[in-house]
């Protein structure tokens, strides 16, 4: 299991290398560290010293790839390459364009997100399971029909939507918690109530319909036939045989996205005004800071890997036909 | 009449809505006695299975009983309330399934799947379910249940999980057990140990057997009475012993004649013409009446009403009326021997030494850890015009030999020639244009034919391809000729296959390897997916092709009947190797080598009384990822002895045309 | 009038999308198999009510995808021969709805007002100034005392609109019916009557329905939009109604033309890697699974990021086609951003198909790998394609609102629901609320994407036999 997980963390390297490339060329290729300057100081009259001064506070005034003006390795490591993408495998993230150190920042900010995103997944998890199942059970029928009308009709709205209209209506109609904002400790639930229950609800329409797919898949199979042969009622058919199959699809698809619940809701915390990760994306491409933007495409890139990683694990405990090789 | 355990009057069963439902049954009525093993003998489609899942209430949502009564004992099956008939399911009446492979849930314990029926039907074993499943799987001859408990399905072989479905039936101690096809997905060394286990267990216990079959050698052998179903219907009905020595309608007249086997070589099997008619509609006729050579004027106007001809037998048929005019069954061909050895004449197909491995990747960098040596050192040659049949069990190896002659699957090593030219050495264009001379034939006419080509477009594919057949329109003209050729009709050209039937599509596929002109092809199991009555045209179609043309066949089969109707050699290979080869009447006359002889015990003979001698093969084939020390097949060998597990024995040349692998013969 | 046609670059992409929809229309035609469920979806009647809604979309998006530089009348006329044409670039839509475009007010004011939605100081004609709402330039300019004049005026517009959409509809309706009774030789009364009991193969009657439907809602719509301004005016004056319309073309277009834009890479790599395997699927597997790990968000915040530069940094002819390029570069980022999904699918599928018996048969004939790729494999994928495609186009409508929204969408100047929603949400703290643009983008946004995800469950069960016995 160990070597397994090495082994995996090894062939995750090209692919990290490859973001890494793939972020420096969009970055610093595509657009010089000039124009990004430029950009920064605003465009007109611009003085070519303010651009040397803005690039140098921030270290873009390195050479791309290759220093000649250096000696030994610092020909490699004095470059923006090194110094701005390589730096990111050590999870050193440096500082903002506006200064501020982005670890830091990272660590302070994941909590918040972690607090909506954790209990919006097990929360829409469990609702929607149980929703399938029942419209699994009436299959054929017209609660089945109208069920995934239901669903249809709730995931064609935009998920804006529910968020304006809850915070309309809970936080401003009826004043029940606060519209926006966040507190530390116990004190956050309140913030966190509204926006956990909007995360559920935009959720349920494509969740319940892509499970009751599952489930109507599980239910046509043979071993269905032969339960349903030894005499089990439907339901212990469905919870016992039909569920334990259909949860190997279902877990390894939360798995995949358990990583990514770090990186957070971008438009539910920016509008709820939480101070996670998701907000702190928002506000770097707002206001333009590539290297919190460049920092954010790493760890996206290591948590989506870790989730693949993730994935093959769970497999291998949760279906006894998938062993470890 | 307590005797009676089953009894089932005017059952129909439709399937689909709308205003053309499918009949599937269509009014049948049988008894089963306590103990007795009764087969439902019937082709794909005839609605046997329906049968049995209407007597179970276990329909697909399409699916409904119309009309008709069942009683299982004094019990009416029909009239019970789904929670009444949750208990006869399982309990009185068990069932077990064709696929064991899908029939058994795949992420849980054979414990749990076994357990799950004793609580439900048991009441007496529920304190400790697990010792009476482990007495379950003794009762079906499981090795070593106690480790088997906590496995799951996939650790089992095909065999094993057929075996598990079996105690899953009789944790309810069923007084009446429906078996669907149960050793149709099995190879026949494992169908004879599973049969046996039914035997031994009806023996034991008492309970009835509702068959459900399509093979008339299983009915022979373990059936004691048989209904045989046509379109939804009982045809006939009688005690084994008499439907096998004399069929009284003619369907199943045909079906005895359309069998191949050694007493009809070099003759012409009967054949069924045209196919089953569409159960969608409202029948005033007889079923059979288009397929009929003793069809008279009323056949085609009133349908035949059931007629008793004693002893619980019966048949559906307008000729019992005029018992006068019966025809009698055509002569069997003489079986007199025309051809001669011809063996030593230069061979056209050649292989030393072919060895096809497919490495095991492992890990991440796909490091090689070993290799499933699929085949591991084959030698056979086939002379022009003739036949070589290779047999084995699934897994043995013998479509990768095909496909490695073919050079579809590269050899690993050892040497193909064809007509003196090495195969295995030709690249590009140099092959392509020998790939006219050698072509395939698929076991699947389903999966062997692009479901989005014209039917004259897949025939003129390989025309096309190998640029023979001059124009469009020349092409064009050619695949006419081969559609009349393989007995279909010139508009087939211009439609798809999934508008033809089984057989009518093999035949598609034999006229499109016929479109290059080929002096060799490989039949990879062309018949083993189609019914008995179709199975007979194709293997004429392929008897008049060689005569004609002078074709040499490399015949891969598992059915040892098919063998012995046209095969002139016969190879049989175990494990990646040939155990053993030689000619038709050699092997299969007098088998040689150890599973040689297994295999042929093992196949069910149809001859009513004759109890002939089953050689069971204990265990399954290894993995050939991993074969056994010395001679492959030791471990499963009743005449093992030290040398065996040692080294793999050479082949010893037992006449010019025979070589046998295996310590009990040296040259 | 003669003007000068321009064509942006996301035009040029619909018209060549109209192309392959056309030739692929000719083409599933001649095929059973993809003419048998074509018909499957003609024959449901969620799928004809859905069409129905779909084309009117779709007939607003192509008007609105015509562009050319209107005249200048009154410059014309001053400089005698020639006339001038005007630097704006507008669409043969914009020249229809002209009134809408141009009738432009001070600021907000609520849907079908007559007033501001402000109070402002108001100069009498006798010099006093009081501070009230005034009236609207334009929105119910023509009632002279709009408190009582106003209510009996929008009745009578509502009537007249109603009648027209229903006489159209009813000639409409009677013209189907008369092709139809023509095509199946029947009369016209017996035509007629099969039509409405739905006792026609294809539910026609549905269809009728959904097009009378929409068709008294257009000319209900013109009617006051004609003299109102039907759904409002935003914080600059804009008319709401107007906004909306024009949004329905970025929205198509983000829909479509992002599946036409990555379909290409994903049915050829996709393939490729399926057929070739070895070192060929290896490098196509590494590319996409790199690409997939970027968070798609951040990917595109990167690469707009990077537009902003090089716009800030270049000149534009005109704002539109400023825009025009904002929207192309973010339909080619969502493109690498989605087609790696169907990539994965394609690639799964043809290492099934490439095993199957007929690819070995014509291995067996020599048949070459490319006329395998494009006679055995592509055939036999297509299916999958065309469902992607559809199940794609409803989350890229929404995903254009989301986008949008974090200002890594369309142009800020460019109209798309996404823009309006961004928009309201500031001025949802308002006392009294402004919620008209919020709710036109919605209802707008709703009934296309509720229309579209009700098509594609039906071109899905149609097409895919898996799903097909569940039901």
């Amino acid at each position: 299991m160990t070597a397994y997980i090495l082994r995996r963390i090894i062939y995750a390297m090209p692919i990290l290398l490859g973001v890494n490339i793939l972020t420096f060329v969009l970055f610093f290729v595509v657009n010089s560290p000039d124009d990004m300057a430029r950009m920064n100081l605003g465009m007109k009259r611009v003085t070519p010293a303010a651009v040397e001064n803005w690039k140098h506070e921030r270290g873009y005034d390195l050479p791309l790839l290759f220093n000649e003006s250096a000696t030994g390795t610092g020909r490699i490591t004095e470059t923006i390459f090194f110094q701005k993408s390589l730096k990111l495998f050590r999870f050193d993230f440096g500082s903002s364009d506006s200064g501020r150190d982005i670890g830091y920042d990272i660590s302070q900010r994941m909590w918040p997100s972690l607090a909506i995103a954790v209990p919006v997944l097990l929360v829409g998890l469990l609702l929607n399971i149980t929703f399938a199942l029942l419209i699994a059970f009436f299959r054929a029928t017209y609660i089945d029909f109208w069920g995934v009308v239901l669903c249809v009709i709730l995931m064609s709205i935009s998920g804006l939507f529910y968020i304006i209209g809850g915070q309309y209506l809970v936080s401003k109609l009826l004043h029940l918690v606060p519209i926006s904002g966040y507190d530390t400790g116990l004190g956050s639930v309140k913030f966190l109530i509204l926006p956990v229950i909007i995360g559920v609800i935009g959720g349920i329409g494509a969740g319940t319909r892509w499970y009751r797919t599952l489930f109507l898949e599980e239910i046509n199979k043979d071993y269905v036939r032969t339960a349903r042969a030894k005499g089990l009622s439907e339901t212990v058919v469905l919870f016992r045989h039909v569920l334990k199959n259909a949860m190997i699809p279902i877990l390894t698809g939360v798995v995949v996205v358990l990583p990514l619940l770090f990186m957070g809701s971008l438009i539910t915390e920016s509008f709820f005004g939480i101070p996670g990760l998701g907000s702190y994306t928002i506000d770097a491409i707002n206001s333009q800071d590539f290297a919190i933007v460049r920092s954010m495409v790493f760890l996206g890139s290591v948590l989506y890997i870790l989730g693949l990683l993730l994935t093959d694990i769970s497999y291998t405990l949760v279906d006894p036909r998938v062993r470890l090789s | 009449m307590n005797d009676t355990l089953l009894q089932v009057k005017g059952l129909k069963t439709w399937l689909g809505e709308g205003e053309n439902p499918v009949r599937a049954v269509d009014g049948v009525d049988f008894e089963i006695r306590r103990g007795e093993t009764f087969a439902l003998l019937g082709e794909s489609g005839c609605g046997k299975s329906m049968t049995a899942l209407s007597l179970m209430r276990l329909l697909p949502p399409s699916g409904r009983i119309i009309r008709g009564e069942a009683f299982l004992g004094e019990t009416s099956l029909f009239d019970l309330a789904e929670r009444d008939m949750r208990r006869e399911r399982g309990g009185r009446m068990g069932m077990i399934f064709q696929e064991p492979m899908t029939s058994l849930n795949a992420v849980r314990t054979i414990a749990d799947q076994i357990g799950e029926s004793v609580r439900l039907h048991d009441p007496e074993n529920r304190s400790d379910i697990r010792s009476r499943v482990i007495e379950l799987l003794k009762a079906v001859g499981i090795p070593d249940p106690v480790r088997r408990l906590d496995e799951y399905p996939h650790q089992l072989s095909g065999g094993m999980k057929q075996r598990v479905m079996i105690a899953m039936a009789l944790a309810g101690r069923p007084e009446l057990l429906i078996a669907d096809e149960p050793t149709t997905a099995l190879d026949v060394t494992i169908q004879a140990q599973v049969l046996a286990l039914l035997k031994d267990l009806q023996h034991q216990t008492g309970m009835a057997v509702l068959l459900i079959t399509h093979d008339l050698g299983v009915v022979s052998n373990v059936a004691d009475r048989v209904a045989v179903m046509y379109a939804g219907q009982l045809i006939e009905q009688a005690t084994t012993e008499r439907f096998i020595s004399s069929p009284a309608h003619p369907y199943s007249q045909k079906l005895f004649q359309s069998l191949p086997n050694s007493g009809k070589r070099g003759g012409r099997l009967a054949v069924i013409k045209g196919s089953v008619p569409k159960l969608t509609q409202d029948f005033t006729q007889c079923r059979f009446v288009d397929r009929c050579d003793q069809s008279m004027d009323i056949c085609s106007r009133s349908e035949p009403v059931w007629r008793e001809h004693g002893a619980g037998g019966g048949v559906r048929c307008h000729l019992e009326d005029y018992p006068g005019i019966r025809i009698d069954q055509p002569a069997r061909p003489d079986s007199s021997e025309t051809e001669a050895t011809r063996a030593l004449e230069e061979p056209l197909i050649e292989t030393r030494d072919l060895k096809i491995h497919f490495p095991i990747h492992k890990g991440v960098f796909k490091r090689v850890v070993g290799h499933v040596k699929a085949v591991d050192g084959v030698d056979i040659s086939i002379a022009p015009g003739r036949t070589l049949a290779l047999v084995g069990e699934s897994g043995c190896g013998k479509t990768t030999v095909g496909k490695g002659i073919l050079q579809l699957v590269h050899p690993t090593g050892g040497t193909v020639k064809f007509d003196g030219e090495e195969l295995s050495r030709l690249k590009g264009s140099a092959l392509r244009q020998l790939r006219s001379q050698m072509q395939i034939i698929f076991q699947d006419p389903v999966a062997s034919m692009n479901p989005r080509m014209l039917v004259g477009d897949i025939i003129a594919e390989g025309m096309q391809a190998q640029r023979i057949g001059g124009t469009a329109a020349g092409r064009r003209g050619r695949v006419l000729e081969l559609l009349a050729h393989v007995g279909l009709p010139a508009d087939a050209a211009d439609l798809y296959p999934n508008e033809f039937s089984g057989g009518q599509r093999q035949r598609i596929c034999i006229a499109r390897a016929l479109a290059v002109e080929p002096r060799f092809i490989v039949c990879d199991e062309p018949t083993s997916a189609l019914d008995v009555s179709v199975q007979a045209q194709i293997l004429n179609l392929l008897m008049d092709l060689q005569q004609e043309h002078g074709i040499s066949y490399l015949f891969i089969t598992h059915n040892i009947s098919v063998v012995s109707y046209l095969a002139h050699e016969v190879a049989v290979m175990y494990l990646g190797r040939i155990v053993e080869r030689g000619t038709v009447e050699e092997v299969l006359g007098s088998p040689a080598h150890p599973y040689t002889q297994a295999l042929l015990s093992a196949v069910p003979v149809i001859d009513g009384d004759s109890e002939h001698e089953v050689i069971r093969l204990e265990g399954d084939m290894p993995s050939p990822a991993n074969p056994p020390t010395g001679c492959h097949f030791h471990p499963r060998c009743p005449q093992a002895f030290d040398e065996c597990r040692k080294a793999y024995p050479d082949s010893a040349g037992l006449s010019d045309t025979r070589k046998v692998s295996c310590f009990n013969y040296r040259s | 009038m003669i003007s000068q046609l321009v064509i942006l670059w996301t035009d040029g992409l619909v018209f060549l999308l109209l192309l392959v929809v056309i030739l692929f229309g000719i083409y599933a035609s001649r095929k059973a198999h993809l003419r048998g469920p074509w018909r499957q979806v003609a024959r449901s009647r969620v799928g004809m009510g859905t069409l129905v809604v779909l084309s009117f979309y779709l007939v607003v998006a192509l008007l609105d995808s015509f562009h050319y530089h209107p005249i200048l009348d009154k410059a014309g006329q001053e400089e005698g021969a020639t006339a001038t044409q005007s630097v704006e670039v507008i669409s043969l839509f914009d020249g229809l709805v002209e009134g809408l475009r141009e009738r432009q007010e001070k600021t907000y004011s609520a849907p079908l007002a007559t007033r501001l939605y402000a109070k402002e100081n108001i100069e009498l004609p006798d010099g006093r100034v009081v501070r009230d709402f005034p009236r609207l330039a334009y929105g119910g300019a023509h009632l002279a005392d709009p408190e009582t004049e106003w209510l009996p005026d929008i009745l009578k517009l509502s009537a007249v609109g109603i009648i027209k959409g229903l006489v159209v509809s009813l000639a409409v309706a009677n013209l189907l019916i008369i092709l139809l009774a023509m095509r199946s030789r029947r009369s016209f009364g017996a035509q007629g009557r099969a039509v409405l009991r739905g006792a026609t193969e294809i539910p026609w009657k549905v269809a009728f329905l959904t097009l009378a439907f929409m068709l008294v809602l257009v000319f209900w719509s013109a009617e006051l939009a004609a003299k109102y301004h039907l759904l409002g005016t935003d914080k600059v004056g804009e008319d709401v109604y107007y906004q909306a319309l024009k949004s329905i073309r970025t929205g198509l277009l983000i829909g479509t033309l992002t599946t036409l834009v990555m379909l290409p890479a994903a049915i050829l790599l996709g393939i490729m890697a399926g057929y070739f395997r070895g070192w060929v699927d290896d490098v196509i597997q590494y590319s996409y699974t790199t690409l997939n790990s970027i968070p798609g968000v951040l990917l595109i915040a990167a690469a707009i990021l990077m537009l902003q530069i090089y716009m800030s940094n270049h000149e534009f002819d005109s704002l539109v086609e400023r825009a025009d390029l904002r929207l192309l570069i973010l339909v080619i980022i969502l493109g690498v951003t989605s087609w790696t999904g169907l990539c994965r699918l394609l690639r799964g599928e043809t290492l099934k198909l490439r095993e199957m018996d007929y690819v070995q048969a014509a291995t067996a004939f020599g048949v070459s790998n490319l006329k395998i790729i494009t006679r055995h494999i592509l055939p036999n994928v297509l299916h999958i394609v065309l469902i992607a495609v559809i199940l794609d186009f409803s989350g890229l409508v929404l995903a254009e609102a989301v986008l949008s929204y974090v200002n890594i969408g369309v142009d800020p100047t460019m109209n798309s629901w996404g823009n309006m929603i961004n928009s309201a949400r500031l001025e949802m703290a308002r006392e009294p609320i402004v919620w008209w643009s919020l709710a036109a983008a919605m209802i707008f946004m709703f009934s296309l994407v509720l229309a579209a995800n009700l098509f594609s469950d039906v071109v899905r069960d149609a097409f895919d036999p898996r799903l097909r016995g569940s039901r």
